[in-house]
């Protein structure tokens, strides 16, 4: 309800206002701007994770921050928060902030810094990019990013003449299933994902662990589908909350989801329960699909998966009954087992012969606002990317691998000499829990004469960095504004509710704090983000006067149609213009064209295959110290089926440390959740925890890191993905040891 | 009036966003709360069904809280909220004692304090912030005695349990099932 209503409601119904008759009129005639600036309301969206809901920030007349609250005309949230959003606060009051520039002091990894000033933070980070530049040149510069803050450093780093930008969403997380669906749809699906879930009929979620992760608009819309009673089919090798909330579970045995999906494909294609006309008017290689799959028939899958053949047909004929109202869930982190591109074909293929694109139920067309933005003059061409150092791998790919920047930062005698990266902007990601292979990374950190890190809060990475530049919360700043596509197209600002505490500053600021002295002015043509923000929002009619009041603008246009025509042609954006069940461009690249299964390694006796997940109270690594968050949950805790726990006469919230099958033994221990929810043969742990940089008062060494255990890293050869459920862990039940 | 809240088990998915909605409403310092969540597992796998549910204070109708309270602090106010005037309280924690749902805690400043249904914002018209917050849209609040507010109509159309109804309290707290 606005605030206004509340009011005359308040005036009609209670009088319980301790409010005198003038002071309400008073209060009445106030434009709403003055109005929430008089009970402290500012608009903001949330930086807890990438969902970006927008939301208000509640000021107390003492000026301190109250609470956050969802914005109603959202479509991220539609009013509602989710925990961490609503949780976010603790960001702000987290006693262990980065509260002032900090500069290395000795060798890296001792993790001793001094306190500086700006002025010094940036005269030592200027001075050595321009001698990296000068010895390697500007591409050697790289920079890692995730969230708001990474926009800014992207073009100081496009400016000063480098393009080896990475985010870890991409290859550690939804790479493969937007390399999939381009090469399928002609088009990745984006964020928020346009799923019709609210009126899906038939839900079937392969690996995603929906209400654990709290995708926000999506769990609410698996509520509402819920409520209409729409059947929900759940493919987890545990027993996760949405399989608690599924008409179908299917407890698949890990890593053999490819072999179920090409049994389903078979299923639907052999007794016609596939969306003919569609499939007639709107794909490519229908023929060839059905020739691939003949051999997949659900007893071959049965022998593989362990789910019964009668499941697999019972569940397709639901996926049928329900189209096109269906939705096979594309998920989002999907770099498992190195052969997700694969996987995520297999899962587009079956959405497209469901017929369900462009239809109530199913995917919908999202719209997008088109906000233009000021002018910069053209950046200078690298004269090498990351893709010059992978032999020509990778050609599906157009945005940046983490990965093999890093290894383009460890030199080897074949590596090329002139292609080397040298310096790190690491910004709002914190690499050592992100990437796996803690010791691949922390390898490539010793070989740089440059790392910079750019965070609220001392992750780990910036224990490792040269320069540590401490940015104020999404709380205490502005931000670009955020443009998303979903059913309408929608704006949304950030604004500060209050002044950034301690010496912290906006990365806006700072990105162009360094291009004024890098001689990159042009690219930083205006003086405050206010200003940009107002240019900009004034090209759409809007301003920011206007978008402090309203947070969020619907900006549809009226000719958008969110559903095409049942039977109509749509064009994609592919070649033909068709939908490519048969990837010639896959093919081309040297890979099947049709998806394929694969085995892959099954743990040896005594070990476990290691899953991780998502808590709905957590976002990655990044939340672990906050202190409403960990008042929820402070430490992960390690699913041990009971069976197990007995043969290694495991109790109840013990405490083990775990080996993998690379010898690498955990940091710390972890306590023992012995719980029916996990299969025999897998252990499974909430990602995040067992943070190594004691500067995390509230996280340090609680739980133990997933990503310390993934030394196995199963690369997907068509997109460079790191896939990273192919690693086994033992008990080591000494914890001493 | 009589004012009741309903949770549905069958889409609550055990977030914990109501209990961190409360603490940032109410003030409730963080290691306390006021609201809390439930998960209950049954069977062995892969026969498994599972339960999650959001609990507070059911405001019980028959509050033994209220009868055993010697200061008169804890009460009842309009629509049967029970709350308790801070003011008045002496920390005895008879009430602690008491209520057979625990949902009771001494805050740091001495006095007992617990859900108060959200007085304050139910006062303004609003919903109590748990219920506002809900992603999953899985909680209803309203009065019984309004046969057209949602959550008579949703106690009438769904099947619902109470927590230990043998206790006797006739508690107004619902889980539909
Ligand atoms: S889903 Fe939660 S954490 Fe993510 S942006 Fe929305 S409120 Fe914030
Ligand atoms: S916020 Fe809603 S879904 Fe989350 S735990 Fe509470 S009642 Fe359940
Ligand atoms: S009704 Fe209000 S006080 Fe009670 S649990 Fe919900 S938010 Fe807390």
């Amino acid at each position: 309800m606005q605030r206004r209503e509340f009011l005359k409601i308040s005036a009609l119904l209670t009088g319980g206002l301790a409010i005198s008759g003038t002071i309400f009129e008073e209060l009445l005639a106030m434009s709403d701007e003055d109005l929430k600036a008089k009970f402290g309301v500012y608009p903001t969206y949330c930086e807890i994770c990438f969902w970006q809901c927008a939301g208000w920030t509640h000021v107390n007349k003492d000026g301190v921050i109250q609470k956050i609250t969802g914005n109603d005309k959202d479509p991220h949230c539609n009013g509602r928060l989710c925990p961490r959003g609503t949780g976010g606060i603790g960001s702000y009051f987290d006693k262990d902030r980065l509260k002032t520039p900090l500069i290395r002091v000795n060798e890296r990894g001792q993790q001793k810094f001094r306190e500086a000033s700006w002025e010094e933070a940036f005269d030592l980070i200027e001075k050595k990019m321009k001698d990296i530049s000068v010895k390697y040149g500007p591409e050697s510069i790289a920079l890692f990013h995730h969230g708001s803050g990474g926009k800014y450093f992207t073009n100081l780093v496009k400016a000063f003449g480098s393009d080896n930008i990475a985010k870890p969403s991409f290859a550690q997380c939804m790479g493969p299933r937007e390399v999939a669906f381009a090469n399928t749809f002609g088009t990745g699906l984006s964020s928020p994902e346009p799923l019709d879930i609210r009126d899906s009929k038939c839900l079937v979620l392969i690996g995603s662990h929906l209400g654990e992760n709290m995708h926000n608009a999506q769990v609410q819309e698996m509520s509402d589908a819920i409520d209409k009673g729409a059947t929900i089919i759940t493919v987890d090798p545990r027993f996760s909350t949405a399989a608690s909330k599924s008409k179908h579970w299917l407890p698949i045995k890990p890593a053999t989801d490819i072999a179920l999906l090409l049994s389903w494909i078979n299923v639907i294609i052999n007794n016609e329960w596939y969306d003919k006309q569609f499939v007639e008017t709107n794909c490519d290689g229908f023929e060839q699909l059905k020739q691939h799959v003949q051999a997949f028939t659900p007893e071959w899958a049965y022998g593989i998966t362990t789910i019964k053949p009668e499941v697999i047909v019972k569940t397709a004929k639901e996926m049928h009954d329900a189209s096109p109202s269906v939705i096979i869930h594309p998920g989002r982190h999907t770099t498992w087992y190195g052969d997700d591109t694969q996987r995520l074909r297999a899962v587009a293929i079956l959405n497209a012969i469901l017929g369900n694109w462009g239809q109530r139920g199913g995917f919908y067309i999202p719209e997008k606002a088109e906000v233009p933005h000021f002018h910069l003059p053209e950046f200078p061409k690298p004269k090498w990317t990351w893709k010059d150092t992978t032999g020509g791998k990778y050609n599906l790919v157009d945005l940046g691998l983490s990965n093999a920047i890093v290894d383009a930062s460890i030199p080897t005698k074949d590596s090329d000499k002139t292609k080397q990266v040298k310096g790190w902007f690491v910004v709002g990601t914190n690499l050592i829990n992100t990437l796996p292979n803690t010791k691949r990374t922390l390898e490539a950190i010793q070989h740089l004469d440059l790392l910079v890190a750019v965070d609220t809060m001392p992750m780990e990475i910036t224990g490792w960095a040269d320069v540590v530049l401490p940015e104020c919360t999404y709380l205490e700043r502005f931000d670009s504004l955020r443009v998303s596509q979903n059913r309408e197209a929608n704006i949304s600002l950030r604004m500060p509710a209050v002044k950034p505490m301690y010496n912290t500053k906006p990365a806006w600021w700072m990105a162009r704090e360094l291009g004024l002295r890098l001689g990159l002015k042009a690219y930083f043509p205006f003086k405050t983000q206010e200003e940009e923000l107002d240019w900009e929002l004034k090209e759409i009619g809007s301003s920011l006067k206007e978008m402090k009041k309203e947070g969020v603008k619907i900006v549809s246009k009226p000719e958008h149609e969110l559903y095409i025509p049942k039977g109509s042609k749509f064009e994609f954006n592919t070649d033909s213009g068709k939908i490519q069940l048969y990837s010639a461009a896959i093919e081309a690249e040297g890979f099947s064209p049709l998806p394929v299964y694969t085995a892959h390694p099954e743990p040896e006796e005594g070990f476990y295959r290691l899953n991780y997940g998502r808590a709905p109270m957590h976002t990655f690594s990044r939340t672990a110290n906050n202190p409403n968050l960990t008042d929820l949950m402070d430490e992960n805790l390690l699913w041990v089926n009971p069976k197990i726990a007995k043969i290694w006469d495991l109790k109840e919230n013990q405490l083990v440390k775990l080996k993998n099958q690379d010898g690498v033994v955990s940091t710390f221990a972890i306590k023992v959740r012995i719980t029916e929810r996990i299969r025999h043969d897998s252990v499974y742990m909430v990602h995040g925890f067992g943070h190594a940089d004691a500067r995390l008062t509230q996280a340090f060494g609680r739980g133990v890191s997933d990503t310390e255990m993934i030394t196995n890293v199963m690369l997907d050869p068509i997109m460079g993905g790191t896939g990273m459920r192919g690693n086994f862990v033992t008990f080591v039940t000494d914890v001493n040891a | 009036m009589r004012y009741a809240m309903a949770i549905d088990t069958l889409k609550c998915v055990g977030c914990s966003d109501c209990v961190v909605a409360c603490q940032t409403e109410n003030n409730v310092p963080i290691g306390y709360c006021r609201d809390w969540v439930v998960e209950v597992t049954e069977g062995t796998y892969p026969q498994l069904a599972l339960e999650n549910r959001s609990e507070r204070c059911c405001h019980c109708e028959n509050a033994a809280c209220v009868r055993c309270c010697p200061t008169g602090a804890s009460h009842k106010e309009e629509g049967g909220i029970v709350v308790v005037t801070h003011e008045k309280c002496i920390g005895c924690a008879a009430c602690i004692q008491s209520c057979p749902y625990d949902a009771r805690y001494t805050h740091p400043d001495g006095y007992v304090d617990k859900c108060t249904f959200c007085l304050h914002r139910v006062n303004e018209g609003l919903k109590p912030a748990c219920v506002s917050v809900c992603p999953t849209k899985c909680m209803y609040f309203g009065d019984l005695d309004n046969p057209e507010s949602e959550i008579s109509k949703v106690l009438k159309n769904r099947k619902w349990k109470l927590l230990i109804p043998e206790a006797g309290t006739d508690p107004k707290l619902y889980f539909l099932v």
